[in-house]
């Protein structure tokens, strides 16, 4: 089914290609894709930027429809696509926000060095994978009633921490504080509630991993040491999001919006495209169900740094405390969300689709914690498992250009039925422990559908993202160990 | 004839399913999903069965949901299901009862996590040809 896209696209500058709003009858804006030439040649593989076109039918679509470094064909949207719509005449589209809602990163700081861990890397990571249930189907450690379940909807990171599942401080260091107050769990079907009760507390399958990382190298010292980072530094990355609820959400409000689509005559060049005005009833219940998933997400990433912690805490016979084992950020790469912009000197309110797209709010932005008010967001930048991890923050470009908005990670280039081809008899699990990475997954498919060449080079990715101004590279971290689904 | 075939997309997996009717292209979508959750073919036992009815406005809507509806049994009763009988069955109707068994029974594994069923690239038609119906439907995984 690859086929490559040979529409137009004018060059802006190095890093900026911009997909004329007249290549569509229909567009109503302009597509803009940040990529520099090596990264377009494998944009241009696939459909993803004849998605990027798509995007600009939404109706109420503002600025540009735009697609980050890391843009790769998806269903509907393209991954690593972002579009901002107008609040008055807008349209909301789960497909603009994925299935696995509020699928997100959040990164964990540490007092150990490297010289420290270096020998209990493989202990750690049993410890770890016999600790946090993931994989296809695993149930979780936590056992809550229907009732219960609502309040963690209603609630997210507050309810895990309420619950013992971490300090409180946690919640001011995660993106809306860890709970999106319009989520109402009244609008979350029982086939949603039923298939996320069992997995609160996991990490799933797929591309989803905790991470024992190392930082490797300093871009900026000083911003780094607000964040409490410095070099040989050991740091946890958790990949994660809202598992099957999230899931059972978007495939509900997708049917909700396919009704919609013809009730207020909106014309739409793929069906996964489907949205309904955001003042619209069917509009506000997804958005408040999707708030749900989206704490739910925060929940479980919680859940699981807790139970990081008490590993850490028992492998090193310390406490978290004494570890340092302090939450720097929680970003979400797959959401939808209400927020306000300057635009043509007027301050209006927004709906910012970010379908594998990361927040990047500036320095003194409301919106962020007060600890990082004079550094900006710490955007976090997931590699693959062979490859780095990156820690960014956010800059005032971002918020004239891209809504605030930047890359969220490598990206696919080759899909999963071809990246085993590639593998064929290779030992990857032996390849990344020659590199000095040890990996355990629940199997072995995922490793080979996971390898690094499956993926871009999250650096060049990242490179794009800091040369073009729209965020700025703080650390780089290199995995040491990994668990994965 | 085949029952189906497994497509490839970057991000993603997909089937295209045949029949000689729309049912049966129903019957077979539903074990290619199942074959992409458990890379295997073979039978096992049906030790659980489930009975459902379903509606939607149009024949690929009604796909949708019936898969959609088995990713759900599967994912909370933790089931393969490997039988799957339409009782009832129009382009916007079905009754359906379908059989399986449980996930640990037997080593049976799964390979791979479906998270979805796409309207992505959805298609249901009649190959002129041939006769037969044939469906594509590409899942978010």
């Amino acid at each position: 089914m690859k086929q490559s896209w040979d529409g137009p696209l004018n060059k802006l500058d190095d890093y900026r290609w911009e997909i004329p709003k007249n290549y569509l009858s229909g567009m109503r804006v302009p597509g803009l894709i940040y990529a520099s030439s090596k990264l377009l040649e494998q944009i241009r593989e696939d459909q993803a930027p004849e998605q990027v076109a798509n995007v600009a039918f939404l109706p109420g679509i503002v600025g540009h429809s735009l697609a980050m470094p890391d843009i790769h064909w998806g269903y509907g949207f393209a991954i690593g696509g972002v579009a901002a719509t107008n609040l008055n005449n807008g349209v909301i589209s789960p497909g603009g926000v994925g299935f696995d809602i509020n699928c997100g990163v959040r990164l964990m700081r540490t007092n150990l060095t490297y010289k420290e861990v270096k020998s209990k890397i493989e202990f750690l990571v049993n410890e770890l994978f016999r600790t946090i249930p993931s994989g296809v189907g695993s149930k979780g450690r936590i056992r809550i009633s229907y009732n219960e379940m609502r309040k963690v909807l209603k609630e997210g990171s507050k309810w895990a921490i309420e619950n013992g599942y971490g300090w409180e401080e946690d919640s001011l260091f995660t993106e809306e504080e860890g709970c999106m107050k319009e989520a109402d769990p009244v609008l979350v079907s029982d086939h949603a509630l039923e298939r996320g009760k069992p997995q609160l507390g996991t990490l799933g399958s797929g591309n989803h991993f905790l991470e024992i990382q190392v930082v490797d190298e300093i871009y900026d010292k000083e911003v780094a040491r607000k964040l409490g980072l410095e070099k040989d530094q050991i740091t946890v990355m958790i990949h994660s999001g809202s598992r099957g609820l999230g899931h059972q959400v978007c495939s509900d409000y997708l049917v909700t919006m396919q009704k919609a689509v013809n009730k207020y005559g909106i014309h739409l060049p793929d069906r996964q495209l489907a949205c309904a005005p955001i003042d619209s009833p069917e509009g506000k219940n997804y958005y408040a169900a999707m708030c749900c998933a989206a704490n739910y997400a925060w929940a479980n990433r919680q859940c699981i740094m807790h139970w990081t912690r008490e590993v850490l805490a028992r492998v090193f016979q310390s406490t978290p405390e004494q570890l340092g084992l302090k939450l720097i950020y929680d970003v979400a790469h797959n959401i939808a969300k209400i927020e306000e912009f300057n635009q043509e000197g007027r301050k209006v309110k927004l709906c910012v689709h970010r379908k594998g797209a990361t927040r990047a709010f500036p320095p003194f932005h409301p919106d962020i914690p007060v600890d990082y008010q004079e550094i900006g967001q710490p955007v976090l930048i997931p590699g693959d498992m062979g490859r780095f991890s990156y820690c960014l923050v956010g800059t005032e470009l971002a918020i004239k250009e891209t809504f605030g908005s930047t890359c969220h990670g490598a990206g696919r280039i080759k899909s999963r039925t071809s990246a085993k081809k590639v593998v064929g008899g290779r030992d990857i699990q032996k390849e990344l422990r020659d590199k000095g990475i040890i990996v355990k997954a629940e199997s072995r498919g995922t490793l080979a559908e996971e390898m690094s060449e499956a993926y871009k080079d999250v650096s060049e990715v990242v490179e794009v993202m800091h040369q073009s101004g729209i965020s700025k590279k703080v650390v780089r971290m290199r995995p040491l160990g990994v668990i994965k689904g | 004839m085949k029952n189906f075939e497994i497509i490839e997309h970057t991000a993603d997996i997909g089937i295209i399913a045949y029949g000689k009717t729309k049912e049966e292209v129903f019957v077979n979508s539903a074990k290619g999903m199942f074959y992409i959750l458990t890379e295997e073919e073979e039978t096992c036992k049906n030790k659980s069965s489930y009975q459902f009815k379903l509606s939607a406005d149009t024949l690929e809507d009604l796909l949708i949901s019936w898969l959609s509806e088995l990713l759900y049994l599967f994912e909370t009763k933790l089931v393969i299901l490997n039988k799957f009988v339409l009782e009832e069955f129009s382009d916007y109707n079905l009754i359906a009862r379908v059989y399986g068994e449980n996930i640990g029974h037997n080593n049976k594994k799964i390979k791979r996590e479906i998270k979805a069923v796409t309207y992505h690239y959805l298609e249901f038609k009649k190959d002129e040809v041939s006769k037969l119906w044939r469906a594509r439907v590409i899942f978010d995984i």
